[in-house]
């Protein structure tokens, strides 16, 4: 295996609505300012990989503008996913272990204030017996909950504790939507939206894009001080059906933790980006965190979840904790489909 | 699906009709293009790596990524004829009878061409002709490229070869 680094991370606001940049404009910006961290051009990237959303963006082939914000003549070495730009990481990391490229820039971008995000989030059920139904995406969340809570996999007060940590741990950083002092008794007064679903167990909706450049040895060396070395990343998907699946706990997150080698633990930070707060318990059950690691200090996705970037973002935000010392190993999550149907696993290390 | 469907036939067909709304923004480029042409102006933006003119632009230069900022080229309404082809199939989006010739222009100061109507003589149309665009009247325009409702042929000489050739 070839060592492969992160070496540069930029990311947007979350933003509830852009209200006058398109897509391609938010994103311009970040790819920008990557250039400006790393000192690289576009045309030093061998590969380029990037993450969004057509049912978003709501036009076919909507991904085909965001090579405005990159420079694509003469023509670059370029692919895309209809996923979180995680997996964009993921299909870069595999061309870099591959010897296909040395250096590749990655991004994930979205503008889900444009439609109605939880109805756009039904189009990826079952397309003959559940998404006819029009199932929105916090009612399907709720049902998964609800199950949760009924069998005793975790309790209210947890739910709500998660969303008081992370939007405090989210007051200091200037990318994110919601920050400030929750408290447990606060969000339990607050109404439902979908029960047992308070607003705060949501993830909000959010506008936004990131990018990362990866690279491989010695050219991450040249790039960084302390480059986040990727030890380990693995995705795994579990059924479409939710009948046939376990909701009360992540199975796909276990499997791809033991393979990607984070069950053996030890991190210092650990950045989830489940959008429902029993999700993101599940996930941390998966993982087996223990009280030393600290969970989601950028805020993870309750306190941001820019769609198709938010994933991506939990990866460069583990990676900048490691380039200034902060943690010597961390876990990254991100996630796709329903009820956590898909999730990815990136372990990263300082040494 | 039929009402009078046998309870104990299998089904065969399903329809799920989808429809989504989404409140589309043109984006910050884009419109600063349609607010100046409900103006009668068509706006254009340079690259700052080699200075090659884009209209309409998108904010930044497909070829190099970099963000053009706020400066803006006015640019005219007269350009030339790159290359022309002439229509003899219906379309269901354009109302003209047929046959009818389409052009890209390369409208004098840009370095992207636009594609549009002509309204020439079939014979008349070649590659290196002049034409300039005819406007609805001003009362009728609005932030649409429809605002311009053809071309036409202008009396100027063709123009050279070299002039246009990197834009075919």
């Amino acid at each position: 295996m070839r060592d492969v680094a992160v070496v540069g991370f930029t990311q947007s606001p979350s933003m509830r609505r852009e209200p006058d940049r398109n897509e391609v404009e938010i994103l311009i910006p970040v790819i920008q300012a990557l250039r400006e961290q790393t000192g690289l051009s576009s045309k030093d990237f061998d590969f380029i990989c990037s993450g969004s959303s057509d049912y978003l963006a709501g036009s076919s082939f909507a991904f085909v503008s965001g090579l405005d914000a990159v420079g694509a003549w003469p023509p670059v070495c370029e692919s895309h996913v209809e996923m979180d730009g995680a997996w964009a990481l993921y299909e870069a990391w595999v061309k870099i272990q591959m010897g296909y490229a040395d250096t590749a820039l990655v991004y994930g971008f979205g503008k889900p204030s444009m439609g109605d995000l939880p109805l756009t989030m039904a189009l990826q059920l079952d397309p003959y017996s559940v998404m006819p139904l029009w199932p929105d995406a916090i009612s399907i969340a709720g049902l998964q909950a609800r199950h949760c809570l009924e069998n005793g996999v975790l309790s209210v007060e947890d739910m709500a504790a998660a969303a008081v940590r992370d939007r405090g741990h989210a007051k200091d950083n200037p990318y994110a939507q919601i920050a400030g002092d929750f408290t447990v008794e606060g969000i339990l007064a607050e109404e439902y939206l979908v029960n047992p679903l308070r607003k705060s167990d949501c993830a909000p909706i959010s506008d936004g894009a990131s990018a990362i450049v990866l690279a491989a040895g010695d050219r991450a060396r040249e790039l960084r001080d302390r480059p986040a070395w990727i030890r380990g990343i693995e995705h795994i998907c579990e059924p479409m059906d939710l009948g046939v699946r376990d909701l009360g706990r992540s199975r796909s997150t276990e499997i791809a933790a033991e393979k990607a080698g984070a069950s053996s633990g030890g991190f210092d930070i650990a950045e989830l980006s489940a959008p429902f707060t029993h999700q993101e318990i599940l996930v941390e059950k998966a993982l087996g965190l223990s009280g030393t690691t600290t969970v989601n200090p950028s805020g993870g996705a309750l306190a941001g979840n820019p769609m198709m970037a938010v994933g991506l973002s939990r990866i460069g935000e583990c990676a900048t904790r490691i380039w200034d010392g902060q943690a010597g190993r961390a876990v990254a999550h991100a996630t796709s489909g329903p009820c956590l149907q898909q999730n990815l696993v990136c372990v990263l290390e300082g040494n | 699906m039929s009402e009078e469907h046998d309870a104990n036939e299998p089904v065969t067909l399903l329809r799920t009709p989808i429809s989504l709304d989404y409140d589309y923004s043109a984006g910050q480029s884009a419109s600063r293009f349609l607010r100046a042409i409900a103006k009668g102006k068509l706006l254009g933006q340079r690259c700052p790596v080699d200075g090659r003119v884009y209209f309409p632009s998108r904010g930044a230069c497909p070829q190099h990524g970099v963000t053009f900022g706020d400066e803006v080229i006015e640019l005219s309404d007269k350009g030339t004829v790159v290359t022309f082809s002439i229509v003899r199939v219906p379309s269901e989006n354009i109302p003209l009878e047929l046959p009818y010739i389409t052009v890209n222009v390369l409208l004098d100061g840009a370095d992207t061409v636009l594609m549009h109507v002509l309204d020439a003589k079939l014979e008349e149309v070649h590659m290196g002709m002049r034409v300039q665009a005819v406007w609805k009247p001003e009362e009728e325009w609005t932030t649409s490229t429809g605002n311009i409702m053809y071309f036409r042929p202008i009396d100027e000489p063709d123009a050279e070869y070299d002039s246009y050739k990197e834009h075919i």
